[in-house]
């Protein structure tokens, strides 16, 4: 087995070999690395695109809108590198679209690591696939495949408000049953047992 | 009183770095302070009659046990060499986490001695191998095998037995990635399994020669002596391969060289100073004196350095006899004014060492703030603007800046990995083939040449912004935004100039690893020595950490 370490440092040289500038490579190593670590084929989809990627043409898309769309796929370490940089603008649009992407899942680890950036998960689709992101601690999906996805027809990119998954009756109802771990307090406890001093104010 | 830190345009000077010494901050003293009450065994000795075989050492505690495999090989003297194109060594090592069954020697001694070319799992933790010193390793054999302990005299001109070729951890060719043991309380530190590494290896140099001087006599040969044991370490040479780890870990550096600098800072702003801790530092400069007068080398750029040392070291323990006054306040910050304007840096930064001895209570606590999560800091602020940027280079890199770039002697190297090996290396730019394949460690023009592509940039526009057309400088911009956080992330000069001594580089690293007797061999690589005059494993536990200036001969 490559370690995460082999894995990082080999694709952030193969990356500057290919043409990309070596602080684009720095994130891409540290991107295979975290799509590996998370259990997603990082490696396989960088390898492939760099196959393709002096052969054929790639829209490099700089200044990321709310609908973007391109007749030539869109290069996702491109693609991928702006949306992390531009973030923070990004975020007020609530949703976000590219159309037609290559080597889709390569996107992806800038979108992470975009979540903690702005503390706000996102919901990303590749297509069918579905992706949630959990500020870059997790990728929830429902995409167990580990093999190459070349192409992306639609990728649509939501950032998700941060609330919780239950109600309030759901959380008064749990609250409840932890309040059977409290004790009443009498009068004397009240007095003595949460280490004021004899007044309230002194 | 309250003593500011030092200047990093002052400290962060390869001259400076390169004149860098051991101290109670030192990754292999920590490392021994950290396991002297682990229980040590040695678990295994299956050597043949040459003392070639398997032997394993283990340290223990609770449940955690380290192992340590060595692998003693036969090779013609043909074939030994320091150089990292080697293919063979006279024994390889492994660090085991946990217990190696039968299994995973067997998969290990296929493996281990191939080194570069062999795979580890993430079973193992750190890897190396070592060379016999041809210089005394038959000899002692010699000596012990006709009943006679070996001079002392011949042995102190090599100071070791062995000498390690690389040590290798960190996800290196498969072995465990960091994440997976970082949160070990006993490795929160530096290197620390490394150390382990290294420290063990020495162990098995003595039972190899004890084993085979008894495996040719078995009626007449004696154990080496354990004086002497003590007062041999383990020899390193160590060529190209540490410098780029600076420049690429700037996070790191700065904890290092932070806690070095921090624990000079409150030791300056100590108001009453106790006689006993003055004693005890006079104690250690004196007796360094015979550490440095055994520090030998053909380099004649070390032997000015250790001329230098020696001479000044006369002046320190002078002032220390007749100009320190302990009973007035602030002593040392007193000291430290004087040291600045008499001292060479070579004895201005050994003094700033040998005064940290007698505070461990400054000390300890630092050592802990010496490891980094460098992953935390890895993403560009992008929010920030071409002002903020402009701000930063030109109050943390103004040194810098001032380098002109057009000269020729400026800009007259270049880092590469070589191909053959995947080690780095440095060539002359207007010579040699490959400057368009120049690694990123010229950070020093990089930064200048950002300073100049923002000179025409609005202050307001946004980093991501400027980004989208200038990605070629990206990996400078982050070493600023870092460098803004953690102002000793940084080297202060130019890796890439024509004056640059790349053994600077190095001995700075080492200095941290606990390395002493640095003996630059050229500009490019050194020999040192590592652990002399360190307790034996089975003393740890009743040794103390002044060991270190008062150990050799």
């Amino acid at each position: 087995m490559k370690s995460f370490s082999e894995i990082d440092t080999t694709v952030k040289r193969a990356s500057k070999s290919i043409g990309f500038e070596w602080g684009v490579a720095e994130e891409l190593g540290k991107n295979i690395r975290l799509l590996e670590m998370f259990g997603l084929p990082g490696l396989k989809n960088l390898n492939s695109y760099f196959k393709t990627y002096n052969q054929k043409k790639f829209q490099k898309i700089n200044l990321i809108s709310k609908k973007n769309n391109s007749i030539i796929p869109y290069c996702p370490v491109v693609a991928g590198t702006n949306f992390l940089d531009q973030v923070i603008n990004l975020e007020i649009m609530d949703e976000i679209n590219f159309e037609n992407m290559a080597y889709p899942l390569l996107f992806l680890p800038f979108a992470s690591r975009s979540t903690e950036i702005i503390g706000k998960r996102i919901f990303l689709n590749i297509d069918e696939k579905e992706f949630l992101l959990n500020f870059n601690q997790s990728i929830y999906s429902n995409y167990l495949g580990g093999d190459i996805i070349d192409y992306a027809k639609k990728i649509n990119i939501k950032f998700v408000e941060n609330k919780n998954t239950f109600d309030e009756k759901e959380w008064q109802e749990l609250y409840k049953l932890s309040e059977g771990t409290f004790v009443e307090e009498s009068e004397q406890l009240k007095n003595t047992s949460a280490g004021a001093g004899l007044t309230d104010n002194d | 009183m309250e003593v500011q830190l030092r200047d990093p345009k002052e400290v962060m000077k390869l001259s400076r770095l390169g004149s860098f010494h051991q101290s109670k901050l030192s990754f292999l003293r920590s490392f021994l302070q950290e396991f002297k009450n682990w229980e040590y065994k040695r678990d295994l000795l299956d050597l043949d009659e040459n003392g070639f075989g398997v032997v394993i050492y283990s340290f223990r505690k609770k449940n955690r046990i380290y192992s340590l495999i060595c692998f003693a090989n036969e090779i013609n003297d043909k074939e030994r060499s320091d150089r990292v194109i080697a293919t063979k060594w006279d024994a390889a090592f492994t660090l085991f986490d946990g217990v190696p069954t039968k299994k995973d020697i067997e998969r290990l001694k296929q493996n281990v001695p191939k080194q570069e070319v062999g795979r580890m799992s993430f079973k193992e933790l750190t890897l190396s191998r070592a060379n016999k010193s041809v210089r005394i390793f038959d000899y002692v054999i010699e000596c012990l095998t006709k009943g006679n302990q070996p001079d002392k005299d011949k042995l102190a001109k090599v100071g070791y037995l062995y000498r390690t070729t690389a040590v290798y951890g960190s996800g290196k060719f498969g072995l465990a990635d960091r994440f997976r043991i970082k949160n070990r309380e006993e490795i929160y530190g530096p290197f620390r399994l490394e150390m382990m590494l290294v420290y063990l290896v020495r162990q098995f140099t003595f039972d190899q020669v004890n084993h085979i001087a008894k495996s040719k006599s078995p009626k007449k040969a004696v154990n080496l002596d354990p004086d002497i044991s003590r007062n041999l370490g383990i020899g390193n040479s160590t060529g190209l391969g540490m410098a780029p780890f600076i420049v690429n870990h700037p996070l790191l550096l700065n904890n290092w060289i932070m806690a070095r600098e921090t624990a000079l800072k409150q030791i300056r702003e100590i108001k009453e100073v106790n006689k006993k801790d003055v004693d005890l530092i006079i104690n250690c400069l004196k007796n360094s004196k015979k550490n440095i007068d055994n520090w030998t080398t053909e380099s004649k750029y070390q032997i000015l350095k250790i001329n230098n040392l020696k001479k000044d070291l006369d002046l320190l323990i002078q002032y220390f006899l007749k100009k320190f006054n302990y009973k007035k306040e602030f002593s040392y910050n007193d000291l430290y004014s004087w040291a600045k304007n008499n001292l060479g840096d070579e004895c201005l930064e050994f003094m700033v060492s040998v005064i940290m001895e007698p505070y461990e209570k400054i000390t300890n606590p630092l050592i802990k703030t010496m490891s980094a999560d460098e992953e935390n800091f890895f993403t560009i602020p992008t929010e920030k603007t071409i002002l903020d940027l402009r701000k930063i280079l030109e109050l943390r890199y103004s040194d810098i800046l001032k380098i002109d770039f057009r000269q020729k002697e400026n800009n007259q190297n270049f880092w590469f990995i070589s191909k053959n090996k995947e080690e780095p290396r440095l060539a002359n730019r207007f010579e040699d083939e490959g400057s368009d394949l120049e690694q990123p460690l010229a950070i020093a023009r990089d930064i200048c040449k950002l300073h100049e592509r923002i000179s025409n940039k609005k202050n307001s526009l946004k980093i991501g912004t400027f980004l989208m057309h200038n990605n070629d400088l990206r990996h400078v911009i982050r070493r600023a935004f870092i460098t803004e956080k953690f102002p000793y992330a940084e080297i202060q000069d130019n890796t890439i100039g024509s004056k640059l001594m790349p053994i600077d580089m190095l001995r700075l690293k080492l200095s941290f690893f606990g390395a002493i007797k640095f003996d630059p061999r050229s500009d490019k690589w050194l020999r040192i020595c590592m652990f002399q005059g360190a307790p034996l494993p089975t003393e740890l536990t009743t040794s103390d950490d002044d060991w270190v200036y008062n150990s050799i001969n």
